[in-house]
Parts: structure tokens; sequence; C-alpha cells
């Protein structure tokens, strides 16, 4: 079958509702997020970070998406309007499609806590979060711009790097699993959660997610001292707003994949309907992470990128995979 | 090689380098990449985190500008004030003009005036009638402090002193001898 077989299906209004209500409540969480991360970031500096719009600063987003509304719509001469226009969509699409397979729960009273159960899980997430890449190779090239295109240029480099080693490391997980399903692989954790045997698996996953995000310290492609932003350097308002969104869309999710494969997903003590609390917990913590990360590691060099990600990551990846297969065939 | 190292010679030296060389190795640490290279750069990712992690447990060392204004040090040359005494009330100003003869920007006039003997405002023959610094030509040397011989003009502390108009700039008597509105905070002893 081409898409791969969904295991568990629901009737189309269950689907909807529950859609709508997963997109509504990260989407929620994703302005939440960019005045926490700020605030964060601001501790992280022994200042406070933004504190004057609404108490304490929780406006901020509010002010923010405001200010960017507010902006002229503006295209530059020499870019290909089409393509210009359609690439900040694609980045958010493909956060959005990623979102669909992170697991909040398992099935409960006929009703599966996540978008989809499809049982190509992780291919599936490789498929849609290299999708993003699309699109900031196309705004970087449809803005006619040389800092944008380098900027573009130095993502692709960044995909081929890291998309391996970020593969090989999910692939221990699913050996152990023996499934590629995102529900299976987390049920498959009751008795000790994967960031246990597969430590550094997790460790190259969330390495790559940092370069998989664009997050600091592998933000290259809008390196904001050299490149001006990259490859958001033409766009302005609210199509900047998206390619902002789409970066916080894209932490969350791969924290969720993070959390799914290597932290338990759902599990946790508590009832049942604890469950959800306890991924968005997990993942908020890992997100922490990510904002600890980016105030402390300065910018890595593009060379040194390239080195970390195929003398490093990529030999660990494999050696990581060569003996989680022979423990998994042995045991 | 007879290795006879040059600590034994001269004990501030903390490089051990052979005597009879001309070329020393200078010491480094490991080059990036291997394992060494590796396990450094992780080390010194872990410290790093752990340096950022105590900026959150120590808290904010910002000062909440508006609301909460920087203290500044005893001696800091702010805005100029001018001095009453304390028992009679009368201006220490005699109007002798020196402060503006020492104003390095020239933006002292004093216009000075006979006292009425009914009817004192200072307690010297004359005293200024007009008194006006012109702010926004002010340097904050407190030259005009140290030539006034009865110490009537002394450097504040207020820092405070934006304004939309130059006009505004130019203090009159009645302000200098008026009370800042905002007290400035004073750093403590030793800070
Ligand atoms: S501080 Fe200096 S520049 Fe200012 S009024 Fe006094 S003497 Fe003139
Ligand atoms: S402030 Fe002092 S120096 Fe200036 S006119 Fe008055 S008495 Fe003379």
């Amino acid at each position: 079958m081409l898409l791969g077989e969904v295991d568990f299906v629901e009737s189309t209004g269950v689907m909807v509702v529950k859609s709508v209500l997963i997109f509504i409540g990260v989407f929620l969480i994703v302005p939440v997020l960019t005045v926490v991360e700020r605030k964060l970031i601001g501790r992280f500096q022994a200042r406070y970070g933004p504190n004057r719009v609404g108490p304490g600063g929780v406006m901020q987003p509010l002010a923010d998406v405001g200010k960017l509304l507010g902006k002229q719509v503006f295209r530059p001469e020499n870019a290909i309007a089409f393509l210009y226009a359609i690439a900040p969509g694609l980045v958010i699409l493909s956060g959005i499609l990623t979102l669909a397979i992170i697991p909040f729960g398992n099935v409960e009273d006929g009703v599966g806590l996540y978008g989809i159960d499809v049982s190509i899980g992780v291919l599936y997430f490789f498929a849609f979060s290299s999708f993003a890449f699309y699109g900031l190779l196309l705004a970087g090239w449809a803005s006619g711009s040389k800092y944008s295109f380098l900027g573009a240029m130095r993502s692709a480099a960044q995909l081929i790097s890291y998309e391996v080693s970020m593969g090989l490391a999910l692939l221990g997980v699913v050996m152990m699993a023996g499934s590629l399903s995102m529900t299976s692989i987390v049920e498959a954790q009751g008795s000790i959660w994967y960031v246990v045997p597969q430590f550094v698996g997790f460790l190259i996953f969330m390495i790559s997610g940092f370069a998989e995000t664009n997050r600091s310290p592998f933000d290259l492609p809008e390196a904001d001292a050299e490149l001006v932003q990259g490859f958001q350097t033409e766009y302005g308002g609210m199509r900047f707003g998206s390619f902002l969104l789409a970066e916080y869309l894209e932490m969350f999710v791969v924290s969720g994949i993070a959390v799914t494969f290597f932290l338990g997903g759902w599990m946790g003590p508590g009832p049942p309907w604890l469950d959800p609390v306890w991924v968005v917990v997990k993942i908020l913590s890992l997100i922490f992470v990510f904002i600890w990360v980016r105030a402390t590691l300065p910018r890595v060099r593009y060379d040194q990128l390239m080195s970390l990600g195929w003398k490093v990551m990529l030999p660990l990846a494999t050696l990581n995979v060569l003996v989680t297969a022979i423990l998994v065939t042995v045991l | 090689m007879e290795a006879k190292l040059n600590a034994d010679k001269t004990d501030w030296s903390p490089f051990p380098y052979l005597d009879d060389q001309d070329v020393i190795s200078v010491q480094r640490g490991p080059e990036p990449g291997g394992l060494p290279g590796a396990y450094r750069a992780f080390g010194e990712t872990l410290r790093g985190l752990k340096t950022t992690f105590g900026r959150i447990i120590e808290g904010p060392v910002t000062i909440q500008y508006p609301e909460e204004k920087t203290p500044v040090y005893p001696r800091f040359r702010g805005r100029h004030k001018l001095h009453r005494f304390e028992d009679t009330g009368l201006e220490k100003c005699v109007g002798c003009s020196l402060c503006a003869a020492a104003c390095p920007a020239d933006c002292i006039r004093v216009v000075a005036e006979e006292n009425d003997p009914e009817n004192r405002v200072s307690a010297g023959e004359r005293f200024a009638e007009v008194y006006e610094i012109n702010l926004s030509r002010c340097i904050f040397c407190g030259y005009c402090e140290v030539a006034c011989p009865f110490d009537a003009i002394t450097m504040g502390h207020d820092y405070e002193m934006s304004d939309y108009n130059r006009s505004d700039l130019i203090f009159t008597k009645e302000m200098l001898l008026a009370e800042p509105i905002d007290r400035t905070p004073l750093r403590s002893e030793g800070e």
C-alpha cells in the first residue's frame, strides 16, 4: 500500500474533532513558547526578558503579532513571486503534518489521542519533516538575494549531514521495539524508557534535532550575525512571522518525536486521563533543553558542522545501530 | 638528550622546557577532532550549560530603570543645587560671579543686585538677582562648585534632565534652590 497502513481509524467526525483540538492546542502553545523562550533566555543571561506588555510580559506574543501584521507586505523586485509566497506555507505545512503522528495518549474510549497512527511512523516523520527544507530552499532561492541564497545552501548542506544520523539514531529504537508505529513504540517502553538503553541514540537524535530545527548552535541557515537571518532576509511582516511560527512548531514536533521514541511517550504515573499532560510536560522539558542550549552555545562554523555531522555523529550512529542489532538478535 | 628542566634553576617558570633548546614546543590543548577533542568539547559544553543554569538560580541583576533608578556614587556630579543657610533661610550665593568665571562651558549667568537691609535675600552685601545655568551646555565638570567661596553651589545627584525643549534646560535660581522631585539613590559604602 502506498501510504502505509493505518492501525486504528475512527469515524470521520471524531477524526475532524480531534485534529482540530490538537491543532488548536499546539497553536496555543506556540505563542506561549516564544515568550517563554525570550524570558528564559533573559534569565540565562541574568536579566528579566520581556516584562512590559501585560502582567509579567505574558501579552508579548500578541504585541509581536500585532507589529508583524502592521508591516507592509513587501516583495523584492527580482523575487520569484509564486515561490516566494508559498515558501513560508511549505515550512508550516511540514510542521503541521509531522505533528499529526505525535501520540498524546493511547486509545481511550475508542478515540486515539493522536492525529493519525500510521504503521510507517518513522518514515512519515522523515518524509514530512524534510519537507521543511524545501520551504527554506525555495525561500532562499526565490528571494533573489545572495544572503538568502547562502542561507538556503547552508540549510541544504545541513540537511544532508544530519538526516542520516538522525535516521540511524531512531533505527536503534525501531529495532528494539520491532515496529515503526509510534503507538507500538511507546507501548514497548512499558518496562524501561528507551533513553536508558539507547542513550547514545538519544544524544545523536537531540543534536540532529538542533540542526533539524535550525536552532543554535546549528542555526547556520539563519545566522543573524553574518547572513542577516539567511533565507528569511527578504521576508517581512506575517510571512516572516510564519517562519518564526514554523521554527517553534518544529521544535515542538522534534521534542514530541524524542519523547515518543526515548522518553516513554504518555507513560507516567497517574490515571489514563493524565497521559496527554505527561506528554506535554515531557515535550516542554525538552524544549527547555533546546532553549538552554541556545542560551549557552555559540554558533558552530560551517566546516565544524560538517565534520561533526560526518566524522562524529554518523560513525557513532552507525556503531550504535550495529551494537543494538547484535544485542537485539542475541538477547 | 640531557634533559635539564628550567624549573630546577628558576622556580618562577611554570613551563618546563629544555635548557639547550632554542625552539620550544608550546603546550596546547587537544586538537579539535579525535577522541580527546570530542571529550574536551563534550566536557566544555556541559560546563557551559552549568554556567548558564547558574544565572537562572542567581536571578537577574537588571535594574528596572524607570521604576528603579541606578544608584550613583556619593561624589557623582549631577544636576547643580543652590543652597540656603539652614538656620536663617538666607541664600548662600552672594552673586560674586566666580562660578561663571570658572565655568569652561560658559553656561552660568549671574546678575547681582544690592541687598535691601530690611529684607535680605542673601547673607552678604549683594545677592544673585538672576542665576541661570544652561544645562544643555554644562559639561558637569564641577568647576563652579570648586570656585564658589561660600559653598553656595554644589553638584547634586540628579541625572534625569532630558527635556523636549532646549529652553527648558535653562535652570533658574528657583529651580536650583528647590529640592529635586525624585531623589537619586546613593550607592552604599564600599560598593
Ligand atoms: S559644572 Fe562645569 S560646565 Fe557645568 S556649570 Fe559648573 S563650571 Fe560650568
Ligand atoms: S554660586 Fe558661589 S561663585 Fe557663583 S555667584 Fe554665587 S557665591 Fe559666587
